[in-house]
């Protein structure tokens, strides 16, 4: 990209000649595109590749050894299988309110609707401390829940899902509601001319068109879910192997000076990452065709 | 976007509406506005004066000088880099701007832990260039640069994430005709872009700021935790917790919630005057949870 800029500062120089290598007319191309990569390498992929360099030390055996130890098998399953049951429940939910707020009109719904992005604005160390102290067996939700259903929520691994529905929901809302607003009218119309009771409306019509953006942001929560520490933290326990998340662990690695550990627990998480980035791109082109079709 | 009322065949009967409003606004108390409102409610269980106390006392002020600091750091640097990379991406055409676009929306993938990983490894005194910032005696790692520069990381997309499909929608006809009028590049940027996209680069910053001030994960692995030095108003709230301190704890988290809250109001007001200037044409103002729309659409 470097050596794009470079072409277009040669195409100043002799503009009849190099006009057309450039990559437009306007200017400064070679100064935004040359501080962008240079910026970028500096604070995010630099950085990034010390994780597998730094875990090379420990070499192949040592690195499988250190990211399929027991307690670590046992961090990634709780993650993972908590972040997907917030996620699910993120669909569900968000999915709810994604058509609510289309949909219907209520009084609030501005303020309902501002609401959704509080994960985003609250703090996750807050989040994370006002769940726990409402879900331990003196708080607000965690007394009732124990006395009737005999459910503790607080330092269990359903406090953690609980932590990761809150962080996760305004992702779901998000990417559903744009797609649920332009969907036309006619559809629906066409199909109640047709004899359709507004379930099949929606099973056949609806869903289908707004399916893509669901799995977009229920990729999107999962993903997010995976790394959280803050909100998660405190209201854990962080036991090992029964309610320690992976990036508890590599914490744990650093506080003992295993330096190459941690990189090798924080290169499989990004690898997840990665992975799930991909699974992300590929449903927005799912989306996007979808939405080339519909329109 | 407030639609007219629906007729009759084309929306549900009252009593599904009645359930799915209930549902939602039930969801959304339970864990969206209860987590708030317990915030304030226990900051405040001890009274005024002692709220008072919990966030005049000396370690809390420093934590909030520290927060500041850092958000006035990362912001302007990050707003900086959000419209160069904004202006390369949107107003030119290469090869790899896809790839390009993936790599800036990286940091939101990667745990905040992760984060402040990479840093320890490239400045603590086993990492990279550890023993020649010892020998300099300079400190990043367990100081107030690696707070700043974690923060960095974790708010390095905000910015260029709401701009680049804002600059995609509006095209480059406005800066094309400023060129032949003959209009530097400075000015050109100032007279004809800078308008164009400031509510998006306000709502951008606004949401910047929010995470920059709210960062816990990244900087709690970097700072190392130094009352009354390296900590911010997210380490400090997590200090007290830990102590059992619980009223001054919520009090100090009490601050950032009531920043979220004017994160929230500013945040929609930006959106609503955005809308109401630039009317269909251009895309709304959405959070970073939405995912940006590939370049090609």
């Amino acid at each position: 990209m470097t050596v794009m800029g470079s072409v277009h500062a040669q195409g100043q120089a002799e503009p009849a000649i190099k006009r057309k290598s450039t990559p437009g007319v306007l200017p400064g191309f070679g100064l935004s595109m040359g501080y962008t990569v240079f910026y970028l390498s500096l604070l995010v992929l630099i950085p990034l590749v010390t994780l597998p360099i730094k875990s090379a030390e420990l070499g192949w055996a040592g690195f499988w050894a250190t990211v399929t130890a027991p307690r670590v098998v046992a961090s990634y399953q709780l993650t993972f299988g908590a972040s997907f049951i917030a996620a699910s429940v993120n669909a569900l939910f968000g999915l709810i309110l994604a058509w609510v707020l289309v949909r219907y009109r209520f009084p609030g719904k501005s303020v309902v609707d501002a609401l959704v992005d509080l994960p985003f604005a609250l703090p996750t160390a807050v989040a994370g401390i006002a769940m726990t102290a409402l879900y331990a067996n003196n708080g607000w939700l965690g007394q009732w829940l124990e006395s009737t259903l005999g459910l503790k929520v607080a330092y269990t691994p359903i406090g953690i899902t609980i932590a990761l529905i809150f962080i996760g929901l305004p992702f779901v809302v998000r990417t559903v509601q744009p797609v649920l607003e332009d969907l036309e009218r006619e559809l629906e119309e066409a199909a109640t001319s047709l004899g359709a009771t507004r379930i099949q409306i929606f099973a056949r019509v609806i869903f289908p068109t707004i399916l893509p953006a669901l799995a977009t942001g229920f990729a999107l929560a999962f993903a997010r879910a995976i790394g959280e520490y803050g909100s998660v933290v405190f209201i854990a326990g962080n036991m090992p192997l029964v309610t320690e998340i992976t990036p508890l662990l590599i914490i744990a690695k650093l506080e003992q000076f295993d330096y190459a550990g941690a990189a090798a627990i924080a290169t499989v998480m990004l690898g997840f990452s990665f992975v799930l980035l991909l699974i992300i791109n590929l449903l927005q082109a799912w989306q996007a065709t979808r939405a080339g079709r519909s329109s | 976007m407030t639609p007219s009322r629906r007729p009759g065949h084309l929306d549900e009967p009252r009593w599904v509406r009645g359930v799915l409003i209930t549902l939602a606004l039930l969801f959304l108390a339970i864990f969206l506005l209860m987590p708030v409102v317990l915030v304030f409610t226990e900051a405040l269980r001890k009274g005024w004066a002692l709220y008072l106390t919990a966030i005049t006392e000396p370690d809390a002020m420093s934590a909030i000088r520290l927060t500041l600091l850092v958000a006035a750091i990362a912001l302007p640097v990050n707003v900086l880099f959000g419209v160069a990379a904004a202006w390369a991406i949107t107003k030119f055409q290469f090869r790899g701007k896809q790839f390009l676009i993936t790599l800036i929306d990286l940091p939101f993938s990667v745990s905040p832990v992760v984060a402040g990983l990479v840093f320890v490894l490239l400045f603590g005194s086993q990492g990279w260039f550890g023993p020649w910032l010892q020998a300099h005696d300079i400190k990043i790692v367990y100081a107030v640069p690696g707070v700043i520069v974690a923060t960095l990381f974790v708010t390095f997309p905000f910015v260029a994430r709401e701009l680049i499909p804002l600059m995609q929608a509006q095209g480059t006809e406005e800066e094309q005709a400023a060129l032949t009028l003959g209009a530097s590049g400075w000015k050109l940027f100032l007279r004809v872009t800078l308008p164009n996209i400031k509510w998006g680069l306000l709502y951008g910053a606004i949401l910047a700021n929010a995470r920059a001030m709210g960062e816990f994960g990244a900087v709690a692995v970097v700072s190392g935790g130094v009352r009354g030095l390296t900590n911010t108003m997210t380490l400090h709230t997590e200090i007290l917790y830990n102590e059992y301190m619980f009223t001054a704890s919520f009090a100090v988290a009490s601050l950032l919630a009531l920043l979220a809250l004017l994160t929230l109001v500013a945040k929609s007001l930006v959106q609503w005057r955005h809308a109401r200037l630039s009317g269909d044409t251009v895309p709304a103002l959405h959070s970073h949870a939405a995912p940006l729309v590939p370049a090609a659409a």
